[in-house]
């Protein structure tokens, strides 16, 4: 009986082929939207995950005040890092490859007539080693134009390519808000980061430079450390938090008022931002498979009482209550995993485009396609049951005289 | 209502007392006043009278579709007034057909699925239930036509699908309302001479509701309703 229905409903469908499909719309796209954001959010975290782990897993990272939180974010008693904080890490702690201490602002770079907003970092050498970075032409900065806070700066290939496009930048001066500055080199692509940022875009030069003469600050917002291979980070993070609290005095019963992350730690602020992030995309899409389902209601709604007089006629040849339920039921129900398969199939192809044009993997997750699918099935129950009742309960002799 | 038959068997249908209420907010409907009547197996009786004299109301009663506000009405013996809808539905499966005025054939489909369709409520397997309905269509000359839908038969092509649908699962009483209604007179006659068959050679009973003396002509029995009341019997006719 229940193949029967089944094929019932498969013929009912058929016979309306154009409404079914625009009934049908509403799961499409919320099953749809569900897979392609999971997919895409499932992609973006593996992403992120493996280039953060590409920077390697000796890095560390100083940030002021970023300990624990009180209510209102930023601990009022945050103090800035310094200059000094990063020469005692890089000399009284072991095992070190490199530290660089940062500070960056947003600044307009400008050349003859081309100009470009991009990020000033202001670092020393220790920089490029730090984070990996190459020169693709011209030279690292000097011990002299570092201490001395020259003008002198070493471009990504996003600003070069805005402020010079084919011309040699090497010995040129651009101007970077209000100071003047000689390119004294240019760095290797690294292209899009996961979370969608040009990582070319900004423009390296001396930490005092921007210190002096653009910021007017002796402050530094993080320090870039990282530990030689074979060094347990684990060590390195202990290490430098005795340090920092030594040389701001911090008594034992006192919070830090500083945070060191090593990789594991910042891997999983960031994973867990775009899981957070995936699961309110989620949401939002899985709100729109609820809408689907009301389009399912109103369409088994009308389509009762446009059979009213079908309905009369079973009733009257002898259907029962539930058959006549189950009828609707089960048409609702075939209408929704419809919705679901199409949605499925819509969804996933969605989400490789999305997936490939963003530059993050394809990851086939088989169980949010099991759930969206059941999920779909489950709104046709949901909402095909109340209009199958209607029809169930219709008085038969009304059913049979209904025009 | 005396006749010959009533003494040597008991009565297929036997209304006592029934009357029907219709509450319709500020003043009750009384559609039937207490009508009694006795229909014996075999039996062709036209129902007469006009409309809002209550025969359909009767006719929804004997179609176990309604249940009467007060009386009885025993059907092979059961007491319909005591079941369930469900109940019911069950009796109208096994041992009622209807035809209706409007023909009431399933949009969209085809001649064949309509007649198997009071055969797939009683779960009769497909290769059964198909070679049972094209019999029927046979049965009503539309062997042709069993593939055809609903909306490529003309309307007496539809309304011998009906019938078909309705002797399809050799039913014990046929209700027939208004069966000629929509139809020509020639049409008609084809539809009067394919029930009359069925009655002659099947033995099933019909109840016929009709507005036309001369289809009534073809039963062996008249009853006239007027105001919920059943007030002439005829007997014969053929």
């Amino acid at each position: 009986m229940l193949w029967e229905t089944i094929f019932l409903a498969l013929r009912e469908i058929r016979r309306n082929v154009m409404r079914s499909a625009l009934t049908t719309l509403g799961i499409v796209i919320g099953v749809a939207a569900v897979i392609t954001m999971v997919t895409l959010g499932n992609g973006a975290t593996a992403q992120v995950t493996s280039e953060i782990s590409s920077l390697g897993s000796n890095l560390l990272q100083v940030r002021p005040g970023q300990g624990p939180r009180g209510p209102g974010g930023k601990r009022s008693d945050a103090e800035n890092l310094k200059i000094e904080d990063a020469e005692a890490i890089s000399q009284e702690i072991s095992g070190l490859a490199a530290v660089a201490p940062v500070f960056s602002q947003g600044a307009q770079g400008i050349y003859g007539n081309e100009n470009w907003a991009t990020t000033v970092n202001g670092s020393t050498n220790a920089y490029l080693s730090v984070r990996n970075w190459t020169l693709k032409k011209g030279r690292n900065f000097t011990d002299r134009e570092m201490r001395g806070g020259r003008a002198v700066c070493i471009l990504g290939e996003t600003v070069r390519d805005a402020l010079f496009g084919a011309q040699n930048p090497i010995g040129t001066t651009i101007r970077l808000e209000k100071l003047s500055c000689e390119v004294i080199g240019v760095l290797k692509s690294k292209g899009q980061s996961s979370m969608g940022t040009d990582q070319d875009d900004f423009v390296l030069i001396p930490l005092r430079t921007i210190q002096r003469r653009m910021a007017g600050t002796q402050h530094v917002q993080d320090i870039f450390i990282s530990a030689k291979d074979g060094v347990s980070t684990t060590k390195v993070k202990a290490d430098i938090e005795r340090l920092i609290r030594e040389r701001r005095h911090i008594a034992e019963d006192e919070d830090d008022n500083f945070a060191v992350q090593d990789m594991q730690e910042i891997m999983s602020t960031v994973t867990g931002t775009t899981r957070v992030l995936t699961a309110l995309l989620g949401a939002v899409a899985a709100v729109s498979l609820l809408v689907g389902g009301i389009g399912i209601m109103n369409i088994m709604l009308v389509s009762v009482t446009e059979r009213t007089r079908e309905i009369g006629t079973r009733l009257a040849i002898g259907a029962l209550e539930q058959e006549v339920l189950m009828q609707f039921l089960v048409e609702a129900v075939v209408l929704s995993c419809f919705g679901g398969l199409a949605g499925i199939a819509l969804g996933l192809t969605a989400a490789r485009i999305g997936a490939g044009s963003l530059g993050i993997p394809f990851i086939f997750n088989p169980g949010i396609v099991i759930i969206a699918f059941l999920f779909s099935a489950a709104v046709g129950v949901l909402f095909g049951y109340f209009p199958a009742r209607k029809a169930a309960r219709l008085n038969p002799i009304e059913a049979l005289r209904h025009e | 209502m005396v006749d010959s038959h009533q003494k040597t068997t008991d009565a297929l249908i036997e209304l006592e007392s029934i009357s029907k209420v219709y509450d319709t907010g500020s003043a009750a409907m009384h559609a039937l006043r207490g009508i009694n009547l006795r229909i014996f197996s075999g039996e062709f009786l036209a129902v007469m009278g006009p409309s809002g004299s209550g025969k359909s109301t009767c006719m929804n009663i004997l179609g176990c579709l309604d249940p009467p506000t007060a009386g009885s009405y025993r059907f092979k013996g059961v007491k319909v007034e005591t079941l369930s809808r469900d109940q019911r539905a069950i009796l109208r499966r096994h041992y009622l057909g209807f035809v209706f005025q409007g023909f009431n054939l399933l949009k969209r489909t085809t001649a064949l699925e309509n007649v198997e369709l009071p055969l797939v409520y009683r779960g009769i397997p497909v290769a059964k239930r198909r070679e049972q309905a094209r019999q029927a269509l046979a049965d009503v000359g539309l062997t042709d036509w069993a593939s055809h839908t609903t909306g490529e038969l003309s309307g007496g092509q539809q309304q011998r699908v009906a019938i078909a649908r309705a002797i399809v699962t050799q039913p014990d009483v046929l209700l027939a309302d208004e069966p000629t209604g929509n139809l020509d007179s020639a049409r008609s006659r084809e539809v009067m001479q394919l029930l009359t068959r069925f009655n002659r050679d099947r033995g099933i009973t019909i109840v016929m509701v009709t507005h036309e003396s001369d289809m009534a002509a073809y039963a062996n029995r008249q009853i006239h309703f007027a105001d919920g009341l059943i007030t002439q019997h005829h007997q014969g006719g053929r």
